[in-house]
């Protein structure tokens, strides 16, 4: 008995989940030896589950700069922005993403999490409502526990629930906030983002979309699935930490006032602020994205490969191809021994297990990058396809009509 | 007893006749418990209450229905925002 014992039922399921194989939560590499392959357990594995979306972490310019800021700057800031103040690197980074969003407005948090706690708790306070897609990031939930404002979940990328949710508020006063994601992150879907920004704004409310894992990736310049969509989300949360191969987060808005959030939003004036090599290697990402838009189009190429491949051979996927690709297994128990078999046979991906998953199914997650091969996906899909078969997930033999 | 005691009777019934086409469960009454006598797991759990909040137009926020055991307590919860909708 412990202060602990009351987390009893997770060590629990830890425990079988660990007695099936490798613990799927503390795998160990030795060593990253590109933004695609890394050791374990003294192997060559194959990295298929780590959102470096563009490949960018071994970038030489973002190495370069971030190498450079800290002989020039330090290794941290050791402390706030608020209290320690503001480098000129955090600003001019600010100022970039602003420009590359066409906003007035941006701030830097310091991780992605933050970003979506720090915006949300800044943005609704007593009287507001937040209406937010059931299916959305852990972040989002903790930023709506931060406010004092009502929260209301709606069903997942399902703009018709959202606007009989949005028309109950009739006569409320107070703003309301909705909150979706560009990607969801589990299975890989879009959010239908022309229809939600009408209802949004027909019933005047603000809408927030978090392009983490849409940000570089997806519309003609990167910007995420708002821009794919064509419309205009009054605040946009991001993560440094995917396509951006570093760590920390954002907002972008034309919202008045948008200055006294850093007044207001706890998580961000209670932490300390990026280092200078982040902020040096972001931003230098930040350029590789409006410099190569060859990188978006091999990210996605790579995964519409990956998706394919896997449908073809009877796997049950998420709706859509995109950098993420997700197969639905019938049970944990499957779904732990084919990822111990994958991570075995040299390719890692996450597993993603009940309750973290949307529709209840276990998952085998992949995410893919740009600077995969065509050869990865396809060994990838191989390895992916002879397991499934084995296990008696997919069919032995053939290729299933779509 | 007043029209609320109806209301809540009527709230009840509706109740029961959701519990008994998702759930599978019949034998339901004020006292049952929703996370421990319908067999529920968390994510069935949000889509019961999305279709209570369909029956009944209303949305029910989510510190409201960390305080709800009991479908006694869930058909309070809806009266409660039915009420405070039409009276303002």
């Amino acid at each position: 008995m412990s202060i602990l014992s009351k987390h009893n039922a997770v060590r629990a399921a830890h425990d079988e989940l660990r007695s099936a194989g490798r613990d799927p939560f503390s795998v160990r590499f030795e060593s990253i030896l590109s933004a695609t392959t890394g050791m374990l357990d003294g192997r060559q594995v194959l990295l298929l589950g780590t959102n470096n979306y563009l490949g960018l972490t071994f970038d030489a310019e973002c190495v370069g700069s971030a190498v450079a800021a800290t002989r020039a700057l330090g290794t941290g800031t050791t402390g706030s922005r608020v209290a320690n103040g503001s480098y000129a690197s955090h600003s001019e980074l600010e100022r970039r993403l602003a420009q590359f969003y066409g906003r007035r407005h941006a701030m830097v948090f310091s991780t992605g999490y933050q970003a979506n706690l720090g915006t949300i708790s800044a943005l609704t306070g007593r009287e507001d409502v937040i209406l937010f897609d059931a299916d959305s990031h852990a972040s989002i939930y903790d930023a709506c526990k931060l406010t004092g404002a009502e929260v209301i979940r709606f069903r997942h990328n399902d703009p018709a629930d959202l606007e009989r949710r949005l028309q109950r508020l009739q006569g409320r006063k107070g703003d309301v906030l909705v909150i979706v994601e560009g990607i969801y992150s589990m299975l890989g879907d879009r959010a239908p983002l022309r229809e939600i920004a009408d209802v949004t704004h027909a019933a005047g409310a603000y809408l927030l979309v978090d392009e983490a894992h849409s940000l570089g990736v997806l519309g003609d310049r990167g910007r995420g699935q708002a821009e794919a969509a064509g419309i205009n989300a009054d605040i946009i949360v991001g993560t440094f930490s995917k396509s951006l191969g570093s760590v920390g987060g954002f907002c972008v808005s034309d919202i008045d006032g948008f200055e006294v959030m850093r007044l207001v939003s706890r998580p961000y004036m209670f932490t300390a602020s990026l280092p200078p090599s982040v902020v040096a290697s972001v931003t230098s990402a930040l350029d590789q994205v409006v410099a190569r838009p060859e990188l978006r189009a091999r990210v996605l190429g790579n995964g519409e490969q990956l998706y394919r491949s896997l449908v073809r051979v009877g796997f049950a996927l998420g709706p859509e191809p995109g950098p993420i690709v997700s197969v639905r297994l019938p049970s944990v128990e499957v779904a732990v021994r084919f990822w111990n078999l994958v991570l075995e046979a040299g390719v890692y991906v996450n597993l993603a297990l009940p309750p973290a998953t949307p529709t209840g199914d276990p998952l085998l997650r992949a995410s893919v990058s740009a600077a995969h091969r065509p050869e990865d996906i396809e060994h990838a899909a191989a390895t992916i396809t002879a397991i499934g078969r084995d296990l008696g997930v997919i069919p032995r033999t053939g290729v299933v009509a779509a | 007893m007043d029209e609320s005691f109806a209301l809540h009777a009527s709230t009840l019934d509706i109740l029961k006749e959701e519990i008994a086409t998702i759930a599978k469960v019949r034998d339901v009454g004020a006292d049952t418990s929703i996370s421990q006598d319908l067999g529920l797991d968390s994510l069935a759990v949000m889509n019961f209450v999305m279709a209570l909040e369909d029956r009944f137009d209303v949305s029910i926020p989510m510190d409201r229905i960390v305080d709800v055991e009991t479908v006694g307590d869930l058909a309070s919860v809806i009266e409660t925002l039915r009420r405070d909708r039409t009276t303002p």
